[in-house]
């Protein structure tokens, strides 16, 4: 076997192993409790409540986010709807609000001081619980649905379509019996992203007050001090997160909806829209666009207008960002460090081994967020207590929980690159790790930046994590933000909000500049 | 295209030589014994049983059909590919487990692999670390200047045409001097023009080299106008080894019969140097006894117009300085190639002559 692929093997088992071994001290934590105990938990009436509560929640936001992105896809792929690029970029935009800044803005709406009784002169109750989450998650999330939707519109075959209705079927039956199933694909892969975001997500729920599973480990660690239980409810939010994935991907298996035979496909017609159908089309992009982009900005400019000693204010919030910075960059060095390695690994080394590998690399981005930053503090209270409550093991979690991002660029990258250019390397006489430094990495350097710029972009505005394992006075945007929020003070949580929302708009920018080059 | 003078375009290469003429052996460079490669379980091995051997300077092309193992063979020289069984060694050394930095064998891509983030003449510099920055400077563009490509120096590989970036990666090869240049597939990607004006230049900047080298193609013409030599290989194993004309005239399978130049097959009952078949009693071009296949070149056949002849043209083929025929011949089809003056129509009878010795097939 070449030295070098020992080497890259060598270096992806231990990044795999650094990202499933902390699991293992949360199982030996949960593993503390007696079998009655366990018992008892897991029948407990509140364990099945917080189970039916993520379930609802799941349920709820994917049936929302799909009613507004299916008709957005649909408007802008298949009709010609008037600026319909702008509709696009306009349904892109919301991934700019974290969903803990939308539940702010949708907390920020109600009060005797809040937008509505200020600016239209009525109170309305505090939105909170289900309808409060769903909405929150629903407005940030249908986008990832939106994308997935719009490509596979574009993708599909038109002339399955054309032979459908050639051979008598009506519109709306040809929508239910030949677009639906070739757009299923696509919906299951949005629905797997959301659905993951869904269950991991902390900082909604939180501020909306809706006990799920996140939300209650956060409680039992951090006020009730129960951290068997607490590691408990991380094992079933795992499970439920790896039994999502398990789901999708076996009902992926099977199915084929690729194209066969070797005719052109037909170009795109598309639907030509009367103009009462012009103002529906528009009415609908105007109810989404008021609701995910209107809402939150509105609401914040609200409560930054109000705040009068903006520079009294301005040196926290320099500090505050300074310390988002100050783990947001390691973490994307590290991430596109570790991604290198487990990327070469599957381009150029393919085998059993690299495929477990690049499975291992997944699990940071499968588990969600609270469990994984759980694991790492129980590994280090009891592994290597010199690591607990620092830095390093911050930006670590992060690397290792952002990993698959940085990796998806990397690993196109290096599909891309030719091994023969390599190859001619070493025929001219250099090693295998200078060929990687003279050759590889220059080739790739684009996606290898793309990877450390998402990486860097999702770190900075990361909650739950940081709550967990945040150095003693570290307090990022997020984490100000957030306890500001939660602690009713909205007007002080507005400059942390908007800085996070300018700031996840440069990672929108960033998307939407790899989606025209993609397409 | 290089700027060679008009005068020397359409004249036969200096090292051409007369047909049948073979070179004196020349010092052993290159050795491979029984060379086996196997990719998957359960699957036929790629390589089987593989031995080659290479002089100084020569050339000598790999031909085979797609899948045959050629380019396996060639990757398993230039150490991309590690061999099961059989050894490698250059210059009498064994080299079959060097990596392939160590083993100094230049090698030319299918797709030219230029490195895409640097200038040409960084490409070309490329392999010359050890020499000083000035000297290496010099050196790639005395080689630049070979390939004919003087003053694009500062051009990015991908605007270049084809044809360049096929000389800046045979440039880039040559600037390091090795003993011996690995090519796979080196003119597929170009036009057909170009590929017949590319290979020649090629094959001359080889030789003034004085570089040997391995071509794998699947084109028997670009082996037959390029190679000293040429092995035949089908389905991982070499089947036959010669120069180009001794595989043209004796071919050893029918396989080789058609895959170098096309080729009739029948069948004969043989003894000695004489063969029966339904074209009468024939010479043969070495001994055989019993039933046997046969291989006739379709120049081989004379066609000559018979009211009565019990054969009759299906198909021609009008080609300028020669047409081909399909005759029927009961249940046979022949292929037949005639000089361009005859004229005879689809349809009309005629009687097929056999006027050289046939070959018999393994």
């Amino acid at each position: 076997m070449p030295r070098a692929r020992v080497i890259f093997s060598a270096l992806g088992l231990a990044i795999g192993g650094l990202m499933v071994l902390p699991l293992i001290w949360l199982v030996m934590r949960a593993f503390q409790a007696d079998l009655a105990t366990v018992i008892d938990m897991f029948t407990r009436p509140r364990t099945l409540q917080l189970l039916g509560n993520t379930f609802a929640l799941v349920v709820c936001t994917l049936v929302l986010a799909t009613a507004m992105a299916l008709p957005l896809a649909w408007l802008v792929s298949r009709t010609d709807l008037k600026y319909r690029r702008v509709v696009n970029i306009l349904a892109v935009i919301p991934l700019a609000t974290p969903g803990y800044v939308m539940a702010y803005a949708l907390i920020g709406l109600s009060g005797n001081f809040g937008f509505m009784n200020q600016v239209f002169g009525f109170t309305i109750p505090r939105l909170q619980g289900l309808w409060g989450a769903t909405l929150a998650l629903a407005l940030y999330t249908f986008p990832y649905i939106y994308l997935n939707l719009r490509a596979a519109f574009s993708g599909l075959d038109q002339s399955l379509e054309e032979a459908a209705r050639a051979l008598g079927a009506t519109p709306r039956e040809v929508f239910f019996r030949v677009t639906l199933p070739h757009l299923m694909p696509a919906l299951m892969a949005g629905w797997l992203v959301v659905g993951l975001y869904v269950i991991g997500d902390f900082g909604a729920v939180a501020l909306m007050r809706y006990e799920v599973f996140s939300y209650a480990i956060y409680l039992q660690y951090s006020a009730m001090f129960d951290r068997v239980y607490a590691a408990w409810l991380a094992l079933m939010l795992i499970a439920i997160a790896l039994s999502v994935v398990w789901w999708e991907s076996r009902l992926r298996e099977g199915a084929h909806f690729a194209r066969t035979g070797s005719g052109a496909g037909t170009g795109r017609r598309r639907l030509s829209l009367s103009l009462p159908g012009q103002f529906i089309g528009w009415g609908f992009v105007v109810v989404v666009v008021l609701a995910s982009i209107g809402l939150p900005v509105a609401v914040l400019s609200f409560w930054m207008v109000r705040l009068d000693d903006l520079p009294t204010v301005l040196p926290a919030l320099v500090r505050a960002f300074s310390q988002s910075l100050s783990v947001a960059v390691p973490s994307a060095l590290m991430a596109a460090a570790m991604a290198l390695p487990v990327a070469v690994l599957a381009v150029r080394y393919p085998s059993r081994l690299s495929t477990f590998i690049n499975r291992l690399a997944f699990v940071g981005y499968a588990v969600p967020a609270l469990a994984f930053a759980l694991a790492f503090v129980f590994f280090s209270l009891n592994a290597a207590r010199f690591l607990y409550q620092t830095q390093f093991l911050l930006v670590t979690v992060y690397a290792l929980s952002f990993l698959a991002l940085a990796l998806g660029p990397i690993r196109s990258a290096l599909y891309q690159a030719r091994p023969s250019v390599e190859e001619s390397a070493r025929a001219l006489g250099y090693g295998p790790f200078s060929v990687f430094a003279k050759v590889t990495l220059p080739t790739i350097r684009p996606g290898v930046v793309a990877g450390m710029v998402l990486v860097f972009v999702i770190a900075m505005k990361e909650l739950p994590i940081a709550f967990l394992l945040a150095p003693t006075g570290f307090r990022p945007l997020s984490i100000t933000m957030f306890s500001r929020t939660s602690e009713g003070m909205l007007m002080e949580a507005a400059p942390y909000a908007a800085a996070i929302m300018a700031f996840s708009a440069l990672f929108v920018g960033f998307v939407l500049r790899h989606d025209k080059k993609a397409g | 295209m290089t700027t060679l003078p008009k005068s020397l375009r359409f004249k036969m290469p200096a090292e051409a030589t007369p047909l049948g003429f073979r070179p004196a052996p020349k010092a052993l460079l290159l050795e491979i014994k029984r060379l086996r490669k196997h990719f998957a379980h359960g699957d036929a091995p790629a390589v089987e049983r593989v031995s080659l051997d290479l002089g100084e300077g020569e050339m000598l092309a790999l031909l085979g059909p797609s899948g045959c193992g050629k380019t396996t063979t060639l990757r398993m020289i230039g150490g991309f590919e590690t061999p099961d069984e059989g050894t490698i060694s250059l210059h009498g050394e064994d080299i079959t487990s060097l990596p392939p930095e160590a083993r100094g064998i230049g090698f030319v891509f299918q797709d030219y692999a230029l490195f895409p983030h640097l200038s040409v003449l960084d490409n070309v510099k490329f392999g010359l670390r050890k020499l000083p920055r000035a000297k290496a400077v010099a050196r790639a563009q005395e080689m630049l200047a070979l390939v004919g490509l003087s003053g694009l120096d500062a051009r990015k590989p991908h605007e270049l045409s084809g044809g360049q970036q096929q000389r800046v990666a045979l440039a880039r090869t040559l600037a390091v001097a090795p003993p011996l240049v690995l090519m796979d597939e080196p003119f597929s990607n170009l036009d057909a023009a170009m590929r017949v004006e590319t290979r020649q230049e090629v094959r001359k900047l080889l030789k003034a080299a004085g570089s040997a080298a391995i071509l794998v193609t699947h084109d028997q013409e670009e082996a037959m106008a390029v190679a000293d030599r040429i092995a035949v290989m089908e389905s991982g194993r070499v089947v036959q080894i010669g120069t180009p004309d001794e595989i043209y005239r004796n071919p050893v399978s029918a396989f080789v019969a058609s895959f170098l130049g096309r080729s009739n097959i029948l069948t004969g009952t043989a003894s000695g140097m004489q063969v029966q078949t339904e074209f009468g009693n024939l010479p043969l071009s070495r001994a055989a006894n019993g039933a046997v296949s046969l291989s006739v070149r379709p120049e081989q056949i004379m066609l000559e117009p018979d009211p009565d002849g019990t054969a009759s043209v299906v198909g021609r083929e009008f080609r300028g300085h020669d047409q081909l025929f399909w005759v029927q011949e009961g249940e046979r089809c022949m292929l037949v190639i005639s000089g361009a003056g005859a004229s005879i129509e689809v349809g009309s009878k005629v009687r097929l002559r056999i006027c050289d010795c046939v070959v018999p097939l393994a």
